[in-house]
């Protein structure tokens, strides 16, 4: 098994028009990094130099990894990531709410 | 319940139990029916809210045009209150939004600009945005930016529902504007230790992302993630699944984005199940089904009805 990665249309010419492609990694930053080794240019559409970039949202099994340690975030065979661009409805690195 | 006109019954809506989708005696969730405000949504309270702060604010005078994008219900609210207060409401709204939401604005007297189908809401925004610069007469409320649609749930969504459940742990509720996340999460994170503010975004078919560009996007002004403690997506599939158990299970008929909230809430109960903690699990009915009856969705199989909801907005 591995872990499958849903494509956004607009992405897809990265990935020779795959909907979907798989990787491997323990975190989503090696995950990521397993996709650019197979598909070069993905990665700087996805993550910048502070993380990841601001447009883009990320789904760990459906989960914002924002809030589940962003770039960090464990991963495992049979997960499935998905990547969509941000509509209306945002983005955004959170930080805890303190009163 | 006696009121003075229809714009003063906005909000003290029903709290009601699920004895059926809630898992256990100790796991509980319960549906906030906003579908039982004035027009039929959530929307009344931020639409009358951004009204009067309009007006206290000086912007407002009859007879003044008002110019606002919007998916459909908050079009619809400010539609209602636009009559009765004397103002011409124009709504910009994606194409691809149900036939029923149109009507509605028309028949409340709100003229419409169409914009494409391509880019959803954005779109709208865009739009809207453009034509505000074009006519500086016309007053813009801007429900994505503007304090007083989070403000309305801050100060009435949110101490509703802690008066009526006082034990509550987690608070669920579509992402749209933001507002009702915002305005009720920050009430109560201020009141309840421990709350968990959860978002349902909306994940829809690739007519709506298509055009998307990954280097430019859309995040609502008054977003601000700190106050949510997670955020979920939830594809159409899923919130129609959950919008049909709602209504086979529990009797409640209503909209698809409050499919998409509960798919959400019976996720919160699982992992405390699983934890082996109570719940109370507050989640928003935002509008009933109504206004998508057009779309299909409450009829033949899921299958048949995703595809049928394919490419079009229904939060």
């Amino acid at each position: 098994m591995a872990i499958e990665v849903r494509i956004p249309t607009i992405l897809r010419t990265y990935t020779d028009g795959a909907k979907a492609v798989e990787g491997a990694g323990a975190t989503l930053d090696e995950l990521i990094g397993d996709l650019e080794a197979r598909h070069p240019g993905i990665r700087a559409r996805l993550v910048d130099d502070s993380g990841l970039r601001r447009f883009v949202n990320i789904y760990l099994n459906d989960e914002d990894v924002r809030f589940l340690g962003g770039l960090g975030t464990p991963v495992a065979d049979g997960d499935t990531v998905t990547v969509l661009p941000a509509v209306a409805g945002g983005s955004g690195v959170p930080r805890r709410f303190t009163r | 319940m006696r009121f003075e006109s229809l714009i003063d019954s906005v909000g003290h809506t029903p709290l009601v139990g699920l004895p059926r989708l809630s898992p256990s005696a100790d796991v509980r969730l319960w549906a906030k029916l906003e579908d039982r405000n004035p027009t039929g949504s959530v929307k009344d309270r931020p639409a009358l809210w951004m009204i009067q702060q309009a007006e206290k604010d000086g912007l407002l005078r009859p007879g003044c045009t008002i110019l606002e994008p919007t998916s459909g219900n908050t079009g619809i609210s400010l539609a209602m209150a636009a009559r009765l207060k004397g103002y011409r409401l124009i709504c910009v709204m994606p194409e691809n939004t149900s036939q029923e939401r149109r009507q509605l604005l028309r028949m409340w007297g709100a003229e419409i600009i169409s914009s494409p189908a391509a880019g959803g809401s954005n779109e709208a925004v865009r739009v809207a945005k453009e034509l505000a610069a074009q006519n500086p007469e016309w007053v813009m409320l801007y429900q994505y930016g503007n304090e007083a649609n989070a403000r309305a749930h801050y100060e009435s969504t949110g101490p509703e529902i802690l008066a009526d459940l006082p034990t509550l742990t987690h608070f669920v509720a579509g992402l749209g504007t933001t507002g009702t996340l915002m305005g009720v999460g920050r009430y109560l994170r201020e009141h309840v230790d421990g709350v968990s503010i959860v978002a349902a975004e909306p994940r829809y078919g690739e007519l709506v992302y298509g055009l998307r560009n990954v280097d430019e996007g859309f995040i609502p002004e008054l977003y601000d993630p700190g106050v949510l403690t997670t955020r979920f997506s939830v594809t159409s599939h899923d919130a129609l699944r959950r919008t049909r158990d709602l209504l086979d299970q529990e009797g409640i008929f209503a909209g698809i984005s409050t499919g998409a909230s509960l798919h959400a809430a019976l996720g919160m109960a699982a992992k405390a199940v699983k934890a082996g903690v109570r719940a109370d699990i507050v989640f928003i009915v935002a509008d009933g089904g109504w206004k998508y009856l057009s779309t299909g969705a409450y009829e033949g199989t899921l299958e048949e009805a995703s595809e049928r909801l394919e490419g079009q907005l229904w939060a």
